[in-house]
C-alpha cells in the first residue's frame, strides 16, 4: 500500500475476471478486485490487481458499486474513453471523472472495463447499459472525483492499488 | 476528536491554536459532546485551510462539521485579494450552490391529512428525481447563456415563479459577476437535461409542518405559527455545477506549484483571486450559483403545480432560499476595518444578522433566515441570523445535521423497504426511486440535528425558529 493511503478497512468487497479483449489491456484473465472503504460524507473506491490497469478497471467497477450493484448492469454498448495527465494519480481521476461525465450525458451505467494504460495515457473501453431505474435501483449519482485519500502505486506484495474518495 | 490541543474559549468555541504551517488558529463552534464526536480528520483539515495564503482571521468549523474532502464540511474560510488570498474549488466543492428553499402553503396540518398520500404520488410524480431522471426543459445555447448569467431572475422571466420570490432569495435570485464564457462545454453539455431536477442522495423535497415555534417574533416576521404546513427543497447545480468543479480542481491541482502555492492537501486546489485562473473560476462558480438558484425556482413551479392539482387555488410564498456550498465576495468588519473578503462556505449557511442591507425589508429587524434540513425522520430547523455573527464566523452557521456514519454502514443497519414502512407508520410518507438510497439516508445515519441546531443557537451564529416535523419526503 501506497505511504499515504491508510489501512481503511474494506466495506463492499468484490472481484471478476478482467475484460481483458486487447492483450496489452491487464494481465490475461487476472482477477480484477475492487472494494469500497468509508469516509464520513462521501465514499472511497479502491481496486487493486496486477497491473495498473486492471486497479483502474477495479476502481472503476467500485465506483458503479456506490450507484448500484454492478452485476445488474449488462453489457449491452460500448463507450471509448481516452485521457492523459501528468501522473497515475491525476490520470485515475481524470478517469473516473471522464466516466461520471459519461454516465450523466448518455445516461448509462458501466460494469465492465478494458483498460490500457502507457506513460500517464489511458485508453478504455466501458461496457454497460441506459439506466433502468426499476431493475438498477440506482442508490445515489456520483458527483466527481475528488484528490482526497488519492494514491496510486505498487504494494509489497506486488499488487497494484488506485484509490480516492468520490462525492456522492 | 482528542480535544486536549484546543484550547476553550467558551462553552461553544475552541480554538486550535496556529501551529507549523497555519497562518490563523482554526476556531471550531460546537459543544464538548459535538466536538468529541468529530472524527480527526476534522481538526486536519481546518489545519490545512487555515495554511492558505491570504486567510483572515480564523479557519472556521460549525457545529456539524465532519471529515470532508479538503475543507471540512461545515468550514469557513475568508481570503482577502489585496493579501495574496486564494479562491478554492475544492473549498466550495463539486456541488456548487446546493442549497435549500423553505416554501409557505397557507395551509394547516388538518389540512392536508386526508390528502398526504394523494399529495406524495402527485409530488413523485410531478418532480424529477433520481439516476437518469431528466426534466421537460431542454435550453438552446442562447437561453443556457441567459439562465447562467440571470439565475432565478432568468426562471422568473421564463414564467417559473413570481418576481416577489426573488426578494427572498440570496442576492435577489441572481449573482453578479457570472461569466458564462468561463463554462465548459462539458458543463453545458451536463446540464441539458438536468434542469428543474432534484438529482439524488441527500437531496429532497419535503413537506413539513410547524411542530414548535421557540422565538414568536422571528416566527411571526417569516409568517410562521405552529400548525403550519409548509415545503422544502435541498438541491444544488447539477451536472453544470459538479462539472465546473471537477473541471478547476484539475486546473487549479496543475496550476498550484507555479503559483507559489503548496498544497497541504491536493484537494484544497485552489488559486490566487487575483490571477487569470481565479478570475476564470469566480465566473463559473458564479454561474453555477445562477445555475442552482434557476434550478430550485424551476422546482419550485413543479410544487406549486402538485399543490394546486391535489388542493386548487393554494398559493406558496417564497419564505426563503440559501446555499451552503458557494464562495461569495462579501464586506465584513476586521479589526475595525471593513475588508472586501471571498468568504468560502462549505457546508455552511450564510447567517446575517438584524439590520444587514442584504435583507428583505419584514426580516431586517430579526435577521436572516438559516434553513436547516434534517433527514426524513428528524426534523428540520428554522433558525435567525444572530446579532454579531459576522465577527464571530463572517456571518455564517451550520447547514445540517452531518452524517454520523457512512453510506455502507447505513445500508448494512437497514433496510430501505422496512425503513419506509416504519415511518409510514408514523405518518410519514417515503416517496423514492431507490430503497437502497432512501436506506443510504436513514434517519439515525445523521446526528442529532437538535445538537447541532442547540449549539449553533448558544454559539450565537443564529438562533433557534422553529423545529419543522416530516411528512411527506419525495427523495431523489
Amino acid at each position: 500500500m501506497p505511504e499515504n493511503a491508510r489501512p481503511f478497512l474494506p466495506l463492499a468487497t468484490g472481484n471478476r475476471r478482467c475484460a481483458a479483449h486487447r492483450p496489452d489491456a491487464c494481465a490475461s484473465g487476472a482477477l480484477m478486485q475492487w472494494q469500497t472503504f468509508a469516509h464520513e460524507a462521501d465514499v472511497g473506491i479502491r481496486g487493486s490487481g496486477a497491473t495498473l490497469a486492471d486497479a483502474f478497471a477495479g476502481a472503476a467497477t467500485a465506483m458503479t458499486s456506490v450507484i448500484c450493484d454492478p452485476d445488474r448492469i449488462a453489457d449491452r454498448e460500448t463507450v471509448t474513453v481516452k485521457c492523459a495527465a501528468p501522473d497515475d494519480e491525476l490520470l485515475l481521476v481524470d478517469w473516473l471523472n471522464a466516466l461520471i461525465y459519461e454516465m450523466a450525458t448518455r445516461h448509462m451505467l458501466f460494469s465492465r472495463f478494458d483498460v490500457g494504460i502507457t506513460n500517464h495515457h489511458l485508453t478504455a473501453t466501458a461496457w454497460g447499459e441506459l439506466v433502468d431505474i426499476s431493475r438498477h435501483h440506482p442508490a445515489a449519482e456520483v458527483k466527481g472525483a475528488s484528490y482526497c485519500e488519492l494514491a496510486v502505486g505498487r504494494q509489497a506484495d506486488g499488487q497494484w492499488l488506485a484509490q480516492c474518495v468520490v462525492d456522492v | 476528536m482528542n480535544i486536549s490541543r484546543l484550547k476553550r474559549r467558551g462553552n461553544y468555541e475552541w480554538e486550535l491554536p496556529a501551529a507549523g504551517r497555519m497562518r490563523v488558529p482554526g476556531v471550531i463552534f460546537a459543544s464538548r459532546e459535538l466536538l468529541e464526536a468529530m472524527d480527526e480528520k476534522v481538526a486536519e483539515q481546518v489545519a490545512n485551510v487555515a495554511s492558505l495564503p491570504g486567510i483572515v482571521t480564523a479557519s472556521y468549523a460549525m457545529p456539524d462539521a465532519h471529515w470532508g474532502y479538503g475543507f471540512p464540511i461545515g468550514g469557513v474560510a475568508a481570503f482577502d485579494a489585496e493579501d495574496d488570498g486564494v479562491v478554492s474549488a475544492g473549498g466550495v466543492g463539486f456541488d456548487i450552490s446546493c442549497g435549500v428553499r423553505t416554501l409557505r402553503t397557507g395551509l394547516k396540518l388538518a389540512d392536508i391529512e386526508a390528502h398526504k398520500a394523494r399529495l406524495a404520488d402527485v409530488l413523485f410524480a410531478r418532480i424529477p428525481a433520481g439516476i437518469g431522471s431528466t426534466g421537460s426543459i431542454r435550453l438552446d445555447a442562447r437561453s443556457m447563456e441567459a439562465m447562467l448569467k440571470g439565475g432565478a431572475r432568468w426562471a422568473v422571466q421564463a414564467s417559473y415563479g413570481t418576481v416577489a420570490d426573488l426578494e427572498h432569495i440570496e442576492e435577489q435570485g441572481r449573482v453578479a459577476g457570472a461569466d458564462p464564457a468561463c463554462v465548459s462545454e462539458l458543463a453545458r453539455k451536463r446540464q441539458r437535461d438536468e434542469m428543474g431536477t432534484l438529482g439524488s442522495g441527500n437531496h429532497y423535497l419535503e413537506v413539513q409542518v410547524v411542530s414548535e415555534v421557540f422565538d414568536p417574533a422571528a416566527a411571526h416576521a417569516y409568517g410562521l405559527v405552529a400548525g403550519d404546513v409548509l415545503v422544502s427543497i435541498h438541491c444544488g447545480s447539477r451536472g453544470l455545477g459538479h462539472q465546473i468543479g471537477t473541471d478547476y480542481l484539475r486546473e487549479m491541482v496543475v496550476a498550484a506549484p507555479a503559483a507559489g502555492i503548496a498544497l497541504p492537501d491536493r484537494e484544497l486546489a485552489c488559486a490566487p483571486i487575483k490571477s487569470a485562473l481565479g478570475q476564470r473560476y469566480l465566473g463559473a462558480m458564479r454561474a453555477a450559483i445562477n445555475c442552482a438558484l434557476a434550478n430550485r425556482q424551476i422546482l419550485t413551479h413543479l410544487a406549486r403545480e402538485a399543490f394546486a392539482e391535489v388542493f386548487p387555488g393554494v398559493r406558496l410564498p417564497l419564505l426563503y432560499d440559501v446555499s451552503h456550498n458557494t464562495c461569495k465576495e462579501e464586506a465584513h468588519m476586521v479589526a475595525g476595518h471593513k475588508r472586501h473578503l471571498f468568504v468560502h462556505r462549505k457546508g455552511a449557511t450564510r447567517a446575517f444578522g438584524p439590520g444587514h442591507a442584504e435583507l428583505p425589508g419584514e426580516y431586517a429587524a430579526v435577521g436572516q433566515p438559516v434553513l436547516i434540513g434534517g433527514s426524513m425522520g428528524t426534523a428540520s430547523y428554522i433558525l435567525a441570523g444572530a446579532a454579531g455573527t459576522e465577527e464571530r464566523a463572517f456571518g455564517s452557521a451550520c447547514h445540517g445535521a452531518g452524517r454520523a456514519m457512512s453510506r455502507h454502514e447505513a445500508t448494512r443497519r437497514w433496510n430501505g423497504r422496512t425503513l419506509i414502512d416504519d415511518l409510514a407508520a408514523r405518518g410519514i410518507l417515503i416517496r423514492s426511486p431507490s430503497w437502497r438510497g432512501v436506506a443510504e439516508e436513514a434517519p439515525l445515519a445523521y446526528k442529532d440535528v437538535g445538537a447541532v441546531v442547540e449549539a449553533s443557537d448558544h454559539a450565537g451564529l443564529a438562533g433557534k425558529v422553529a423545529r419543522l416535523a416530516p411528512l411527506v419526503c419525495i427523495k431523489g
